[in-house]
């Protein structure tokens, strides 16, 4: 398979990821969107990676898999805070630090 | 050559099936399942890219841990169903995916349209010890020794701060653990009841 297959496929992933982040409103939904993006981000570095046959693009993906996986248990955490502290489980009603 | 191809028309498709079915279905739970879905096809993609060690990390720890932490978060707060199309959302909500249609053309043009002539073959020549665990320990342990040690403290961190953020707070109300004498000479003298036993 052509490495462009790949980028191309990546970038199919990124953009529904990206729609989810911008026309869901459940905080956890959001959150399921970002790692879409996140992972479509993943691929693409692998297939470069694969593309010059350098192995370092894999160490890449492998820290940002770390960092998807900090950004989830945040995320949780503060939702289980909102749900703990009674406050709507929705973005739009989360508006206090707009200003 | 033949079945590499089918092996990729399979996974693309599960992963963008699993894709479009965590951002259209309406409930969290189900949405999760159809991210693990997504993540499963996604590691056979990694395998099809000699990417070996991600691809059994990706199933170990993504589809694993990370998804079973996901699972009983909707659990816990009780996934309802979100409307996909509210009533009360605004002419802006329109804007959302029209602006990632935009933006995929965008990226599919500059795919297309890139110089990078490598992008039309299948990659440069590479052994079969390529994305080995035995590979990515030696990078990991060698060239990038720095990043490896900032990304356990990140970790380390991450679980501090989950601890801090999700554990259970004392309400301002509530009385304290430890009763002294004057609590019980204050307050109203029993009356006997199963209620309070319990209570």
């Amino acid at each position: 398979m052509d490495i462009s297959w790949f980028i191309v496929l990546s970038a199919f992933i990124f953009c529904i990821g990206a729609a989810g982040v911008m026309t869901r409103r459940s905080p956890l939904v959001i959150l399921l969107c970002l790692e879409l993006m996140l992972n479509a981000g993943n691929l693409a570095l692998i297939a470069f990676s694969r593309m010059v046959g350098n192995v370092e693009g894999q160490i890449f993906a492998l820290i940002v898999m770390v960092v998807a996986a900090c950004e989830v248990v945040i995320g949780l955490g503060i939702i289980v805070a909102m749900y703990r502290r009674k406050l709507p489980i929705d973005v739009d009603d989360m508006a206090e630090l707009r200003g | 050559m033949f079945f590499e191809q089918l092996l990729f028309f399979i996974a693309g498709g599960g992963a963008i099936a699993g894709a479009v079915g965590v951002v259209l279905l309406r409930n969290p739970f189900y949405s999760v399942l159809a991210l693990v879905a997504h993540l499963i096809s996604l590691a056979v993609l990694f395998l099809l890219l000699t990417a070996a060690f991600l691809a059994a990390a990706q199933v170990v720890v993504y589809a694993g841990a990370v998804m079973v932490l996901y699972v009983f978060v909707v659990a816990y707060v009780g996934g309802s169903d979100d409307e996909l199309r509210p009533e009360t959302a605004g002419p802006l909500a329109a804007i959302g995916p029209i602006f990632a249609a935009a933006l995929l053309i965008e990226l599919v043009i500059a795919v297309v349209g890139s110089g990078l002539t490598l992008l039309d073959s299948t990659g440069a020549e590479v052994g079969d010890d390529f994305g080995a665990p035995a590979a990515i320990g030696d990078a990991l342990l060698t060239k990038f020794l720095l990043p490896f040690e900032a990304a356990s403290f990140l970790l380390l961190i991450a679980a501090v701060g989950a601890v801090v953020l999700a554990r259970k707070r004392r309400g301002l109300h509530e009385p304290p653990d430890a009763l002294s004498v004057a609590d019980v000479l204050r307050s109203e003298p029993p009356t006997g009841s199963q209620k309070e036993a319990i209570g």
